[in-house]
């Protein structure tokens, strides 16, 4: 069972890896949606699988028998899916916004945040402006 | 106690709730988020000295004995740092009065700051790591928003770059706190402590912190994924990117020392080349970074990276002088480009721009101005007797005594360059001439659209002299400072008392209401 585990998960990671590698950001984020599903399944093989046994207190004892499933681990997968679905739903809106405000989704074709006019100010009077010779 | 424990995360957390009810109510939302920042200032004043008297305090939240529930500790670390954030909470909270403040209320800044805040002061608080990726996640959401408050193509897209690359940091997080439960199984900081040295695998412990470094480097910017923050930090608005300054990088600098001291600190042979080779290459890439540039935001934001590496030092070393100096060094740093931040949003209402090329004259009509913001930048740059210098001396000092004098040289050397830049900025925007009008339109440096009204000048300047005079006094008056920054690092490095605080002593039972 760990070994399918393994094989899933590095298949997954390869997936997202190849996807960061796209130059537009609507793969990236489908990639780092596939990365964290890669991590939710490697922390439910960290918490050790094995038992199918419900992890429920039955109504006569006090603690868990011997031989449950770790809950722990499912708790932690259910916050970390929820904390990836609000970090993905809010970079998806990100996309969605430079797609209408740029009308582009591809990094290397927006040069708001940085380029040379960001960096160097603005040409002073007798300096040739750089952005005219560009256009 | 247990009440005042959890005060710092209560208070930020009503805050931004009530200011989330009251969205389109600025006058209402701006009173209570000043109210909520000055209450957790004094409540973290209060958690400092009472962990400066009695050691760390220790919380089981819902009374669930540690390892299994979750733990909130305030050990002198932890309440410095708290303390710190009170502070820039408050002074962020004056400066979000001054220009802009009407569209920054409109688009919802009161809520965000606080659960920005509340990320802070939780990541700050706690003692389970699981706990803390939670914060981290909190913080981050909040920090996502409001970089991109005013919504214009420049915020989009430092945004987007932003938020994909802390959002693979939390991937590597998640990654190393999964493994690291696979192999201790628990998440308790002080379990994961106790059980460290003794775990077998010891080669899988190192690749889990190896992921963390990763993870927690992301979010302190060191080298080489320091990237989104130039990219980054310069389109927000003033006082976002000055809170961000402040404490954001900073939240990633205290969970490498806190795991590195209590997780790793049995591996120091391992770890501490790697971190002192980052550490190095941080401080370089970030001066150097910051001597290219012309627009006072993006030389700052160099700065912070550069700054990192410093602090990094002390973990890198490992001896109680080195973390000391970090942890002063952290402080001191925080007030200091913070004050900056602030000043720069002061510097483009006065002169109208952010870009050096366009500004000048400012010694001539705003004195005041030019000495508020010589002692932050030559505190900066580490001049003696300012707060820097305090900071510079320490780390170097640990460096020399620890005979790692390449750390020790490119610390110094670094110093000297960051000079350099803060003279450029100094040179350009204050003494020189006022070039003769200045043409043109730069994206997200246009001339403020009016001129700001006698209240927005006292909200801009009243925590600009306030924050000055702190790094004044810290600079003369270091010895209490010094003092705390020892308590600190003293009680980093006693395992053993962190572990024994959380799992089992008779205070913890009296903190838990004795359910046991």
């Amino acid at each position: 069972m760990e070994t399918l585990f393994a094989i899933t998960i590095g298949i997954l990671v390869a997936a997202s890896v190849y996807l960061f590698l796209a130059r537009d950001l609507p793969r990236m984020l489908i990639g780092f949606i596939l990365l964290g599903m890669a991590v939710n399944l490697l922390i439910l093989v960290a918490g050790r699988i094995g038992s199918i046994v419900p992890a429920l207190v039955p109504a006569a004892e006090t603690a868990l028998l011997q031989g449950t499933a770790n809950p722990l681990p499912q708790a932690l997968v259910l916050t970390a899916i929820v904390i990836g679905f609000g970090l993905a739903a809010f970079a998806l809106m990100l996309i969605v916004k430079s797609q209408r405000l740029m009308g582009t989704v591809i990094p290397e074709e927006m040069g708001e945040a940085e380029g040379d006019e960001a960096a160097t100010g603005v040409a002073l009077p007798g300096e040739p402006d750089r952005r005219k010779d560009a256009a | 106690m247990q009440l005042l424990l959890i005060a710092p995360l209560l208070i930020p957390l009503c805050a931004a709730g009530i200011t989330a009810i009251f969205w389109s109510r600025p006058d209402i939302q701006r009173p209570i988020g000043l109210a909520a920042a000055c209450l957790l200032l004094g409540s973290s004043v209060a958690l400092l000295s009472a962990a400066w008297a009695i050691g760390p305090l220790v919380g089981q939240m819902g009374g669930w004995r540690a390892p299994f529930g979750i733990t909130i500790i305030i050990d002198v670390f932890s309440a410095i740092m708290l303390v710190i954030t009170g502070l820039m909470a408050v002074a962020v909270a004056i400066y979000a009065m001054g220009p802009g403040a009407v569209e920054r209320d409109k688009a919802g800044f009161q809520p965000l700051f606080h659960s920005l805040i509340l990320g802070v002061a939780g990541a700050f608080s706690t003692g389970d790591i699981f706990n803390l990726y939670v914060w981290f996640e909190v913080m981050l959401i909040a920090s996502f928003g409001l970089l991109v408050l005013d919504r214009t193509r420049e915020q989009i897209d430092g945004g987007l770059r932003y938020v994909m690359l802390n959002l693979v940091g939390t991937i590597f997080f998640l990654m190393g706190v999964g493994l690291l439960y696979g192999l201790t199984g628990t998440l308790n900081l002080a379990d994961i402590a106790r059980l460290a040295p003794e775990i077998e695998n010891q080669g899988a412990l190192a690749a889990v912190g190896v992921l963390l470094l990763i993870a927690f480097g992301a979010k302190a910017a060191v080298f080489p994924i320091f990237n989104w923050l130039p990219a980054a930090y310069h389109t927000a608005s003033m006082p976002v990117a000055a809170i961000f300054a402040a404490l954001l990088t900073k939240v990633g600098v205290y969970a490498i020392i806190r795991v590195f001291t209590l997780i790793f600190a049995h591996d120091t042979a391992f770890f501490g080349p790697i971190i002192g080779v980052i550490a190095m290459a941080t401080m370089v890439t970030g001066v150097f970074g910051a001597a290219s540039h012309y627009d006072v935001r993006r030389i700052l934001s160099f700065h912070i990276i550069s700054q990192i590496g410093y602090m990094l030092v002390g973990i890198a070393l490992m001896t109680p002088l080195a973390i000391a100096g970090s942890v002063f060094y952290v402080v001191h740093h925080i007030i200091v480009k913070a004050n900056l931040f602030l000043i720069a949003g002061v510097i483009r209402e006065e002169g109208g721009f952010f870009g050096l090329r366009r500004l000048g004259g400012l010694w001539v009509t705003k004195p005041l101005l030019g000495l508020l913001f010589l002692i932050p930048a030559l505190s900066l740059a580490g001049l003696p007797p300012l707060s820097g210098f305090w900071g510079k001396f320490a780390v170097i000092r640990a460096g020399l005594e620890a005979e790692a004098y390449i750390l020790a040289g490119v610390a110094l050397s670094v110093g000297l360059l960051t000079l350099f830049s803060m003279i450029k900025i100094w040179n350009e925007a204050f003494w020189k001439a006022a070039p003769v009008a200045p043409t043109g339109t730069v994206k997200g440096d246009e001339p403020p659209a009016t001129r700001w009204t006698r209240r927005e000048r006292a909200a801009s300047y009243v925590p600009i002299m306030a924050l000055a005079a702190l790094t004044l006094t810290i600079g003369l008056w270091t010895e209490p400072f010094a003092a705390l920054s020892m308590a600190a690092a003293e009680g980093l490095l006693d395992r053993q008392g962190y572990i024994e605080a959380v799992l089992g002593t008779p205070q913890l039972a009296e903190l838990t209401g004795g359910v046991e």
